[in-house]
C-alpha cells in the first residue's frame, strides 16, 4: 500500500509545485493523474519515484518511507530514454545487474516476448520505432518486477494509432502480476481507458482537486455510452479545476498565489 | 587507452557485426580510397614529369623518385629507425602524460561545478598562451634533453583532452543519467555505466586532436635543439642544404601521425558501432 501523506513541493527558485497531496493507493490499483500544465502531476510522481524529494509530508510504501529510488518502484518516462550503447535486450537487463546470467537472460527473453519484440534484442535502440521503443522502456521496468509502477505520459509522443495500442498492451501486461500503476497523463480517454481511479488536479500551486473512480469492467469499449459519460465528467472536473473562482476548499490563505495567475 | 564501459554482462547481447551488406560497404571503400589518393599521385607524377623533362632541375623541390630514394637511403642506413623511434618515444610519452592529466582534470572539472569555477578560468588562460613560449621555461626548469620536450608534448596533449571530457560530462543527458538514479546504480556504477559510455565518443576525438597537437609540438621541441628525431632531420636537412631529407622527414611525419590516428579510430570502432551518425549513411554520397 502506497501512502501519501499530505505531500508538499517548493523548487528552489520558490515555486510551490505541489500543496498538502494525499492519497492511499492499494496494491494492484490503476491511479490516473490528470490535471492542466503546472498541477504538480510530474512533481508528485517524481516524489513517488524519489527523483526529487518532497519538501513537506511524507511518502510511504508498506511502511517504507520513500527519499530516493526504491528497489520496488520503478517508472517510465514520456521519453523510452534506452541507453543508446547497449543492445535492445541489454536495455531490458539493465536493471537486473545482481541476477546470476542465465536467469537474467531468460528473464530478459521472457519480456521482450512479452511486448512483441523478441526479435530485436539484438539490434541498437537507433533502429527501432518510437512505438517500439516505449515498449522497450516498458520492459525495461517491468522486468525487475516492481510493485508500483509510475508512468510519466508515457504515450503522449506517440500517434494515435499506436498509442491506444500500447494502451491496450500495458493493461494486458500490468495483468501478469498487477504492480499498482500510477499514471500521470493530460489525455482524459487514456485515463478513462486504463484506470480505477482518476486524480484530477488542479494548477497552481498544485492539488488534489477531485477524485473520480472509475467501475467500468474491462476491457472497456471506448465507444460506449458509459465510457463517454465518464469522460464528460472528468473533462467537466477539469474544466472546473482551472476555474479560477472556485473557493479553495482545504485552506483560506494560500497567500494568494492560486490566484495570481 | 582504457576503456572499462562495457561489462562482459553488457556485452552479451550486443548486436552483431557481420551483415549482409558488408561486401558492397566493402568495394565502396575502396572507391573512397582510389578517390582520396588521386589528387597527391596526380600532382606526384606531373612534378616528377616536369623534372624528367628538364623544365626544372628540381633541386629545391626534390620530385617523388628522389624522396623515395631518400627515404630509402635513411632507411637502409639504419637513421630512419633511430630517428623515427626518438620521435615516436617523445610523443608517447607526452601523449600519455597529458591524456592523463587531461582525463583526470577534465573529469573532475566537469563533474564538480566547484572546482570547475576554480579551475576553469586559469587553465583556459594557460590555453591562450603559444606553445612555444613555453619552450625557454621548460629548459630552465627541465634541462636540455628528454623531460623539457616530453613536457611541452603533454601540455600540447592536455588542453584538447581536458576540453573535451570537460565538455563531455557537461553534455551527457540528464534524463539518461535519471534513468541510471531511478536504477539506484550507486556512484561508481552510475560513472562505469552511463557516464563513461556516454562521453566516451567525444573522448576519442579529443585523444585524436591531442594526438594531432602532440605531433605538432614533437617538432617545435625537436626543432629547438635535438640530436636525433625527425624534427632533427628537418633542421639537419635546412643546415646542410637538403630538401629531399626534409621532405623525407614530413612525408615520415605524415605517415606515421596518420598511421597512430588510425589507431585510435580502429581501436575505438567496436565500443562505437552504436552511434547513429551522419558520417556512417553519408560514405557514399
Amino acid at each position: 500500500m502506497l501512502v501519501l501523506d499530505q505531500v508538499g513541493k517548493t523548487y528552489p527558485n520558490g515555486v510551490n509545485a505541489l500543496e498538502r497531496f494525499s492519497a492511499t493507493i492499494n496494491r494492484g490499483e490503476i491511479v490516473a493523474v490528470i490535471g492542466g500544465s503546472g498541477c504538480g502531476k510530474s512533481t508528485l510522481l517524481r516524489a513517488i519515484a524519489g527523483l526529487d524529494r518532497a519538501s513537506r509530508g511524507s511518502i510511504t510504501l508498506d511502511g517504507d518511507l520513500i527519499t530516493a529510488p526504491h528497489g520496488k518502484i520503478g517508472i517510465i518516462f514520456q521519453e523510452p530514454r534506452l541507453l543508446p550503447w547497449l543492445s535492445v535486450a541489454d536495455n531490458v537487463a539493465f536493471g537486473l545487474a545482481g541476477l546470476p546470467k542465465r536467469e537474467r537472460a531468460g528473464r530478459v527473453a521472457r519480456a521482450l516476448d512479452r511486448v512483441g519484440l523478441a526479435d530485436k534484442a539484438r539490434v541498437w535502440p537507433r533502429e527501432l520505432s518510437g512505438g517500439q521503443a516505449q515498449r522497450v522502456a516498458i520492459a525495461r521496468a517491468l522486468v525487475p518486477q516492481p510493485e508500483v509502477l509510475l508512468l510519466d505520459e508515457p504515450f503522449s509522443a506517440l500517434d494515435a494509432f499506436t498509442r491506444s495500442d500500447l494502451q491496450d498492451h500495458l493493461l494486458d501486461l500490468w495483468a501478469d502480476a498487477r504492480p499498482t500503476l500510477i499514471l500521470v497523463t493530460h489525455d482524459v480517454d487514456e485515463a478513462v481507458v486504463l484506470a480505477d481511479r482518476i486524480v484530477v488536479m488542479r494548477p497552481r500551486p498544485g492539488r488534489l482537486f477531485e477524485e473520480i473512480p472509475v467501475f467500468l469492467s474491462r476491457p472497456r469499449d471506448r465507444t460506449s455510452a458509459l465510457f463517454e459519460d465518464l469522460k464528460r465528467r472528468v473533462l467537466t472536473s477539469l474544466d472546473q479545476s482551472l476555474d479560477r473562482d472556485i473557493p479553495d476548499r482545504r485552506e483560506k490563505s494560500v497567500s494568494g498565489e492560486a490566484m495570481w495567475w | 587507452m582504457t576503456v572499462p564501459t562495457m561489462t562482459a554482462v553488457e556485452m552479451s547481447f550486443a548486436p552483431s557485426a557481420e551483415s549482409p551488406r558488408t561486401t558492397g560497404r566493402r568495394t565502396r571503400r575502396l572507391v573512397n580510397v582510389a578517390l582520396g589518393l588521386a589528387l597527391p599521385v596526380v600532382l606526384g607524377a606531373a612534378w616528377e614529369w616536369v623534372v624528367h623533362a628538364g623544365w626544372s632541375d628540381g633541386r629545391l623541390v626534390p620530385p617523388p623518385s628522389v624522396i623515395f630514394a631518400t627515404l630509402w637511403d635513411l632507411a637502409r642506413s639504419g637513421e630512419l629507425w633511430v630517428h623515427t623511434r626518438a620521435t615516436v618515444l617523445r610523443v608517447a610519452a607526452g601523449f600519455a602524460l597529458g591524456v592523463a592529466a587531461g582525463t583526470a582534470v577534465g573529469a573532475v572539472a566537469g563533474y564538480s561545478g566547484l572546482s570547475r569555477r576554480i579551475l576553469d578560468p586559469t587553465l583556459q588562460a594557460l590555453r591562450s598562451i603559444p606553445s612555444i613560449a613555453w619552450v625557454p621555461l621548460f629548459i630552465l626548469w627541465f634541462g636540455i634533453f628528454e623531460e623539457s620536450k616530453v613536457a611541452l608534448i603533454a601540455v600540447g596533449v592536455f588542453f584538447p583532452v581536458y576540453l573535451g571530457v570537460m565538455g563531455a560530462i557537461l553534455g551527457v543527458d540528464r534524463k539518461i543519467v535519471e534513468v541510471g538514479r531511478a536504477f539506484r546504480l550507486s556512484g561508481p556504477a552510475l560513472v562505469r555505466r552511463i557516464l563513461l559510455p556516454a562521453v566516451l565518443p567525444s573522448y576519442i576525438v579529443s585523444l585524436r586532436s591531442g594526438l594531432g597537437l602532440g605531433w605538432m609540438f614533437v617538432v617545435a621541441a625537436e626543432l629547438l635543439g635535438a640530436s636525433e628525431g625527425l624534427g632533427y632531420l628537418l633542421i639537419d636537412g635546412q643546415q646542410l642544404g637538403k630538401p629531399a631529407q626534409i621532405v623525407a622527414a614530413i612525408v615520415a611525419f605524415a605517415v606515421i601521425g596518420k598511421v597512430t590516428d588510425w589507431l585510435i579510430e580502429v581501436a575505438a570502432a567496436p565500443f562505437l558501432r552504436w552511434q547513429d551518425a551522419y558520417g556512417q549513411q553519408a560514405g557514399g554520397a
